[in-house]
């Protein structure tokens, strides 16, 4: 019985890994520097895009479906990773063409007078030029990139530590991550937070360096590093969430207080998955944003990190691919019809217009799928398909 | 035609005056000052305006009056000044009096007088001796505002007899505060001085106030080697450290980091302007200017361009061109501090005494005081207020999320209901209050409704889910919001409030509280004893009681719980409706409103403690002064206040789990 299931699931990840990589030489071979040009190099965005999405969706199933914690902050997370790699993206891009400029210069430009230009031309719209001091490593990639783990990595820390200790649960701990994340967006919201208020960050389509390849080539490598990271991501939390670790975390859901009594530390575990997950949705964003080109607060508001559950419920927690499905999915059908492609449904009197019908639809939707189907869209086809023993 | 009205306006204001006994003497003076009063200037005007006094104050003023409002005209050819009566085509002209006829001129013949506005301004200032003496009330009381704008030295002899002459008892008390601000401003008597700014302490007013640091004004940056003996010393300037206070003292900079008065580098310029250092100090700019000037090749007095990357190699190659006598010698920042540190740097008072500045400071300071507590009052009232806000959007939730322990994430949309149904009933009735209460009953009954549908329909299938429901209610916000949004538009629509409301209560010119929040602080009261009255003093309250501690034994008991989680559903869905009436006649209401308190809300009741009405009443309390407190602090980020008033309360949970109020014995088995 329980070798069957093994193959199973080990099926399923080979499944999934092929699929995976089908699917991104099926796209790689019909985009426009690679193929014949039929994706256009602003759909390979999108798809590469939702690909980060679904590692996200991943993250949140891990923590949600499996352990149990519904996280309403994870898109803060996400937002966190896009800021800081966005940091060294506009810092090197503006860099560069500052000191271009100064090739017109007499002199060579002194450390001062090159952080004051760069300075201006980023702050120069919040109203000031001056580098602030969280920008300090923002020259270097490496360090931004550590930056990219260890800002969420300590964030989730330090709130996971502090919930999970005095033993918030349940809705009290969702509520709180989603005061965390408007806190954190508020405060990103300012115009001296030192990331540029509410304009955020931009042009970090733009990659310094190799600039010179151009938008359609770069979009493929994004897409095929999201796809390989997602990949990875599924593994790993496969492989983990089928080890004696995974059954752990399986069981805190199912009842926390038994699994103190038999002698666990369920903070240490739970803080764990919830910083594990905090730093891959961290790393989602970093791959996300240069993608997606501006990142500014109102991404990292409380109501991305709540679409995240609706994405992960809709496809369906506590299975790997179901959260894949799940966000896949929303957010395709979600930008198809609030950007205007849907055909509208006309009834006479009154014409169902998508774009402002599409969100009261998926409302409702996910009401009666939160209430008829606990484990979504998979849990429904699974009813159907597969006979319970 | 305009002209013409003008003068019968004045006709009929002038007209039952007496004859005018000096008006011969009034006329031979016109005539002896022609040239000056056609082309007078603010020069040659003051004679004039110093000897025309001499007539009687009616004519006088009545000329004044004319002239300054470019009435007054006069005959090219005799240059005799006149009033015209414009008749057709032709103009009659007439003596100052206005009764005198003279003749019948064209427009050609005659020309209007234009004092400019310097002239204008030294009449006007004139006049108001006239006016402030005039019998008619009105006109002194305008003179008198005109006089508070623009007070002048000579005003103080005016003031003074118009103050003995004053009959009304208002108007006296306005002008004695007048007098006392021109005594300050311009009296020479120091005793006089101090005297009336004794009198000023404890008095908050802002033009007190602003006429005591008119007194403390105090002179630019003044520079020597010691400080001067007999001056009125306001402040000792340290450059790059000391900040200028309002008050013409110094001070230090703080946490606020307010800009030091004057930089070191300023300071210097400022010593090499004056004379008293004799090198130039030569900026980055100017060194990198001179720099570029003499490029030779590559290198520049030998070095080679690309290694001038820093500050110092830069000044070195600087140096050489120097030591080659092409460049001004350099000042480095030791040689600028240590010159600076040679003087000393001070400012004076513009009123020469010491005694009188001092006890303008000692009043100031202690008006301050004052003005101080008004602002803790203020802070109060404004963390009050602020309180009363949450709490109205928070007990609903106290009921459905505090006492049945059903998170309901479309709160916040019921909140937005009840506003848009007190909008929509205001499009049917236009009297406000009347509008106001049928709004209140009816917001109830529709979001009363909308709960109880919302709990069969939903919540009812997932009471053992908590999460289940956080989400599933989500799912219903969003798209009640959206459906909003698609009746009402994303534009924001106005709840007006009945007219009684508005305006405020004003206890001191730093201290007012609007009608609106006096009133929205009642509504809580009054929510808050309903609510305590429903759940202790009736029967659903104690039904409901019964439901939520056990529901089975509850049932044994022969109550229905399904009948009562409806109903007490239904009572925290409608009470969220009746605040959504408040809450949109302060903010404007958009389909937006109900999530930007959703969040704050829950925080409310966690933070107080669920199942506990007393708790949400102190989460809401410690919410709204908190943030108000943190605002305080720097009160142009009130964003950084939420950031800051969030993390205190993630922090606060950590340590108080179950909130201020935390319910104990069985009731807090979860």
């Amino acid at each position: 019985m329980t070798n069957s299931i093994n193959d199973l699931l080990a099926r399923h990840t080979l499944i999934f890994t092929i699929v995976v990589v089908i699917f991104s030489l099926f796209i790689t071979f019909f985009s426009e520097p690679y193929g014949n040009g039929l994706i256009s190099t602003s759909f390979v965005k999108t798809l590469g895009k939702t690909v980060c999405l679904c590692i996200i969706a991943l993250a949140m199933d891990v923590v949600w479906g499996y352990c149990g914690i519904l996280s309403l902050g994870h898109f803060a997370f996400f937002g966190l990773g896009g800021y800081m790699i966005g940091m060294w993206l506009m810092y090197e891009r503006t860099a560069i063409i500052v000191q271009e400029a100064a090739t017109n210069e007499l002199l060579p430009l002194t450390e001062t007078e090159l952080s004051n230009a760069i300075g201006n031309q980023i702050f120069g719209v919040v109203g000031g030029y001056d580098i602030p001091s969280i920008w300090m490593f923002a020259d270097s990639l490496g360090l931004q990139l550590i930056l990219v783990i260890t800002v969420p990595g300590i964030l989730a820390f330090i709130f996971g530590w502090l919930a999970f200790r005095s033993r918030v649960t349940g809705v009290y701990l969702s509520i709180l991550t989603q005061a965390l994340t408007l806190a954190l967006s508020l405060y990103l919201f300012q115009n001296d937070s030192g990331l540029r208020g509410n304009n955020g960050l931009s042009g970090l389509q733009n990659i310094p360096g190799i600039e010179y390849l151009g938008q359609e080539v770069i979009s493929i490598g994004f897409f095929w590093a999201s796809c390989v990271f997602l990949i990875s991501i599924f593994l790993l939390f496969h492989s983990l969430m089928k080890s004696k670790f995974g059954l752990i975390i399986t069981s805190i859901r199912d009842n926390e207080t038994r699994v103190r009594f038999l002698g666990y530390n369920v903070e240490i575990y739970k803080l764990f998955i919830f910083v594990l997950t905090a730093i891959i949705s961290s790393i989602a964003g970093a791959l996300y944003y240069p993608q997606a080109g501006i990142i500014n607060p109102a991404e990292l508001a409380p109501i991305a990190s709540i679409y995240l559950a609706v994405w992960v419920a809709i496809g369906g927690r506590g299975k790997l691919y179901g959260a894949i499905i799940g966000a896949a999915f929303v957010s395709l059908f979600s930008s198809w019809f609030t950007g205007g492609q849907a055909p509208n449904i006309p009834l006479g009197i009154f014409t169902i217009e998508w774009v402002n019908w599409w969100t009261v639809l998926l409302g409702f939707g996910f009401v009666i799928i939160t209430i008829f189907s606990e484990n979504g869209i998979i849990g429904f086809l699974r009813n159907i398909f597969v006979k319970e023993k | 035609m305009k002209i013409k009205f003008y003068i019968i306006l004045l006709y009929a204001f002038f007209i039952n005056l007496p004859a005018v006994a000096h008006h011969d003497e009034f006329n031979i003076f016109l005539i002896e000052n022609s040239e000056n009063i056609i082309k007078s200037s603010a020069k040659t005007v003051d004679p004039i305006l110093r000897d025309i006094q001499s007539f009687d104050d009616e004519i006088v003023s009545r000329f004044l009056e004319l002239w300054k409002s470019k009435s007054l005209f006069y005959i090219k050819d005799t240059k005799q000044v006149i009033i015209v009566n414009e008749n057709n085509e032709s103009f009659d002209a007439l003596e100052i009096d206005g009764l005198t006829r003279i003749g019948n001129y064209s427009k050609k013949e005659i020309k209007k007088i234009k004092p400019n506005s310097g002239v204008r301004a030294k009449i006007d200032s004139l006049l108001v001796k006239y006016q402030i003496s005039n019998s008619d009330i009105n006109l002194r009381r305008k003179s008198l505002d005109s006089l508070k704008r623009n007070i002048q030295p000579e005003h103080l002899a005016v003031l003074q007899d118009a103050y003995i002459n004053e009959s009304d008892a208002e108007l006296k008390t306005a002008i004695d505060r007048l007098l006392k601000f021109a005594i300050i401003k311009y009296s020479d008597s120091n005793d006089k001085k101090l005297e009336i700014i004794e009198s000023f302490k404890g008095d908050t007013a802002i033009e007190i106030r602003a006429s005591l640091n008119q007194l403390l004004n105090s002179s630019e940056v003044k520079v020597g080697l010691s400080l001067p003996d007999n001056k009125n010393i306001a402040r000792i300037i340290v450059p790059g450290f000391t900040i200028k206070n309002s008050n013409g003292t110094s001070g230090t900079t703080n946490f606020f980091n307010e800009d030091v008065e004057i930089s070191i580098n300023d300071a210097y310029d400022r010593l090499y302007a004056d004379n008293l250092v004799f090198k130039k100090r030569i900026t980055p700019e100017e060194l990198k200017k001179i720099l570029e000037q003499n490029i030779i090749g590559n290198t520049v007095g030998g070095y080679s361009i690309s290694s001038l990357d820093n500050e110092q190699s830069r000044i070195a190659a600087y140096n050489k061109l120097v030591v080659n006598n092409l460049a001004p010698p350099f000042i480095s920042e030791n040689q600028i501090n240590e010159e600076v540190n040679k003087f000393i740097f001070y400012s004076v008072y513009n009123d020469t005494s010491s005694e009188v500045t001092n006890a303008a400071l000692n009043t100031l300071a202690s008006i301050n005081f004052r003005v101080q507590i008004y602002k803790y009052i203020d802070l109060f009232i404004d963390g009050l207020s602020l309180a009363s806000i949450y709490f109205l959007g928070a007990i609903g939730l106290a009921i459905t999320f505090g006492v049945m322990r059903v998170i309901n994430m479309a709160h916040g949309e019921f909140i937005m209901m009840g506003a848009y149904t007190g909008y929509v009933v205001q499009q049917f009735i236009s009297n406000h209050t009347l509008s106001l209460l049928v709004a209140l009953p009816l917001a109830f009954i529709i979001t009363f409704i909308a709960g109880v549908i919302m709990e069969r329909l939903v919540i009812r299938h997932l009471y053992r889910k908590p999460l289940d429901t956080l989400l599933a209610t989500f799912g219903i916000s969003i798209a009640l919001q959206q459906i909003a949004k698609n009746i009402f538009g994303t534009q924001a629509r106005p709840l007006t409030s009945p007219s009684w409301l508005d305006g405020s209560l004003s206890l001191s010119d730093d201290l007012s509280i609007s009608y609106i929040r006096i009133a929205i602080f009642i509504l809580s009261l009054i929510f808050l004893g309903l609510l305590l009255f429903v759940m202790n003093r009736t029967r659903l309250g104690l039904e409901t009681r019964a439901v939520t501690q056990n529901p089975v034994m509850a049932s044994n008991m022969g109550i229905n719980p399904e009948r009562i989680n409806m109903l007490t559903f239904g009572f925290g869905s409608g009470i969220a409706g009746i605040a959504g009436i408040a809450i949109g006649l302060f903010s404007k209401v958009t389909s937006e409103l109900g999530s930007e308190y959703i969040v704050q809300s829950f925080m409310t009741v966690v933070v107080g403690g669920v199942g506990n009405i007393w708790g949400t009443l102190a989460g809401a309390s410690l919410i709204g002064f908190l943030q108000k407190f943190i605002e305080w602090f720097n009160p142009s980020n009130t964003l950084a206040a939420q950031t800051y008033m969030i993390i205190f309360i993630i922090l606060f949970i950590q340590f108080r789990p179950k909130g201020i109020v935390a319910l104990k014995g069985r009731a807090a088995d979860d």
